[in-house]
């Protein structure tokens, strides 16, 4: 009998390890192959494509405007989402299971379809356009609308970094602060905010992260301006179509490097939280 | 330096729940005040009523003078010890305690000492660097409580201070806490479910029941002069036997138990006597009643009783007192000092334990 047993054991490990192999398959087909792919690529075309392709006004202003429009959707959205976090878990009032739902919107809205509300609004004959015409204000095919249709779609990523850490802490420590006599503000930042701090960060690397790989919307607010409003991901599409492998190869690149480090801040900051959480 | 508490008729309402139902009671200077009841007596929105915590719908309540109802949390500079602790979990033992001082804009000098002195008070300086999860849920109440102090605020609140504490911990925290306050004299709150915790730290008990105050009295009168049935019942352990008003007795059958008096005859009532009140071979016009079972509390037994019509009775009997009784064998009851009260709803016979 224990001969049985032994054999079943056996199996159940074989089963397992089958299934370990499995995963670990699939994760390298799909998600490590295309990268491998990509840097394979940029290898064969040698240094010099690198340099040649790294050294074009055209490369260097698309990764400039990337950078503006994701250090622009970082700060706004890591202010507003704070704030709305907070309120979401501190505030009682009528409509607040709504906005906890409107919240998640971006989440389910395809970018493309953000990027023509944009232009519903904005764009010629939209419904601000009148308004931003007569003062001047370039919104539609500029920077503006591609920094708004960013932050639209990023808006949610804070916001659900914060809300679980806060109900989590409560609001003793809140109390405490304000019965030793601490302002709002002084709670806020003294108490509050060095609690939340990695769930924060944690939120930010998402929001980079996703700022920085966004096409669907800002490719229809952009006008594709070559030079103008073209960002990283927008000079990888038309690099791509005009046949420039090369070029668009080593954008890629760089953004996927970028990515991968933003990935291990990410991973790095997570177990940080968690180490915090287990504080209580 | 201490400053008397006045509460005088809060009332709080979440949604249309009465959680405080005009409450008013006098917590004296120096002394220690404790609100008992059962969870959702409404006592703990009492204490965060006084801290400002929580906004009364009606009423107000005075610090000595001043009134406190008009102030702001931040203003009223009073001392709050949370039941789960609420330290800073990202500051160490002594920034948590030098927290208040901070806010005050002390000069580091004065806060150094201040934080020098108080964790001494709670014994803790060897762990001034440490973090509260660092720390033993006994000592982080004990930073809890210094860091409270640190401003010294004119009263001590104290919500369930001990709730998450194991019996063991908590019995030594009631001690220490009792020497600490003879020491400080500072008027104190405190907020308990924990009959024994109140009977021994307080001067004075508020006992509260569904938001309202069943009886303000020193731990003397409630434990042996309840007011109400609530009170009785909820007091210490207590026998209720269910009977009628006849002749200022409260009859069950063929037992009368005396002190009924003042209540209307031929009404409904309940008698409240303590298990240590039950005396077995007693002498005089006391009952028969059947032994059912004998559990040891060591020097003294826990023994349950049948009354002839039925009832049971728990009774704590010193072993001597015993008289080599068993479980089977019928003794003679005698019944001291019965309360009793208009009949509430008869719900279960005997609370005793």
């Amino acid at each position: 009998m224990s001969v049985a047993v032994g054999t079943q054991v056996a199996k159940a490990r074989r089963g397992r390890r089958g299934l370990i192999a499995l995963t670990l398959g699939w994760v390298a087909l799909l998600l490590l192959l295309p990268l491998v792919a990509i840097v394979w690529t940029v290898a064969k075309a040698g240094l010099s494509s690198v340099t040649h392709t790294l050294t074009q006004p055209d490369v260097l202003h698309a990764f400039q405007l990337t950078a503006i429009v994701t250090v622009i959707t970082v700060l706004v959205t890591g202010v507003f989402g704070v704030i709305v976090a907070w309120v979401l878990v501190r505030q009682r009032f009528h409509g607040r299971s709504l906005l906890n739902a409107i919240v998640d919107i971006p989440f389910a809205l395809s970018p493309v379809t953000v990027g023509l509300a944009a232009v519903v609004l904005f764009g010629p004959g939209g419904w601000f356009a009148p308004f931003f015409q007569a003062r001047g204000i370039q919104v539609i095919y500029a920077l503006p609308a591609m920094i708004l249709v960013t932050i639209f779609i990023c808006i949610p990523f804070t916001i659900r970094e914060i809300v679980p850490v806060l109900e989590e802490i409560g609001l003793d420590e809140e109390d405490a602060s304000r019965t030793l006599g601490a302002s709002v503000w002084h709670t806020f930042f003294k108490v509050t905010l060095p609690n939340i701090r990695w769930a924060l960060a944690y939120g930010i690397a998402l929001t980079t992260a996703r700022a920085i790989g966004e096409i669907g919307a800002v490719l229809i607010v952009s006008g594709l301006i070559q030079g103008k409003t073209e960002t990283a991901t927008l000079f990888i599409f038309r690099a791509y179509e005009e046949r420039q492998t090369a070029e668009a190869y080593v954008v890629a690149l760089v953004l996927a490097g970028v990515s991968v480090g933003l990935l291990i801040v990410i991973e790095s900051l997570r177990h940080r939280q968690e180490k915090e959480r287990t504080r209580t | 330096m201490s400053t008397p508490i006045v509460v005088d008729g809060i009332s709080k309402r979440f949604g249309t729940f009465e959680a405080v139902r005009d409450v008013t009671f006098t917590a004296p200077a120096g002394a220690i005040t404790a609100l008992l009841g059962p969870s959702g007596s409404g006592k703990s929105t009492v204490l965060r009523m006084i801290a400002g915590l929580e906004e009364p719908n009606g009423g107000t309540i005075f610090m000595g003078d001043e009134e406190l109802t008009v102030k702001s949390v931040q203003e009223r500079q009073v001392g709050f010890v949370f039941q789960h602790y609420a330290l800073f979990r990202h500051m160490s033992v002594a920034d948590n305690v030098a927290f208040g001082l901070r806010v005050r804009k002390e000069s580091k000098q004065t806060r150094d000492q201040r934080v020098g002195e108080l964790l001494d008070l709670v014994q803790l300086t060897p762990f001034a660097e440490r973090y509260p999860d660092q720390l033993s849920g006994g000592q982080r109440q004990r930073v809890a409580l210094a860091r409270a102090l640190a401003p010294q605020p004119q009263v001590l609140l104290l919500d369930e201070p001990f709730g998450a504490l194991d019996a063991k911990v908590r019995q030594d925290l009631r001690r220490w806490l009792d020497e600490l306050h003879r020491e400080l004299g500072v008027t104190s709150l405190l907020v308990t479910h924990d009959q024994e915790e109140a009977l021994e730290l307080a001067n004075q008990i508020v006992v509260m029941h569904e938001g309202k105050v069943e009886q303000v009295g020193s731990p003397g009168e409630i434990y042996d002069e309840p007011a109400t049935p609530f009170v009785a019942g909820f007091v210490g352990a207590a026998n209720v036997l269910h009977g009628e008003v006849v002749d200022g007795h409260v009859h069950l059958g063929s037992i009368r138990i005396p002190g009924a008096a003042h209540l209307d005859e031929g009404a409904a009532a309940a008698a409240f006597v303590r298990p240590h009140d039950v005396v077995v071979n007693g002498n005089g016009g006391g009952t028969d009643a059947v032994i059912e079972r004998v559990s040891s509390l060591g020097w003294l037994s826990r023994v349950a009783l049948r009354l002839p019509g039925g009832e049971t009775l728990v009774a704590h009997i010193p072993n001597d007192d015993l008289h080599g009784a068993t479980e089977g064998s019928t003794v003679r009851v005698d019944l001291r000092n019965p309360k009793a009260f208009m009949a509430p709803e008869r719900d279960g016979s005997t609370l005793a334990s």
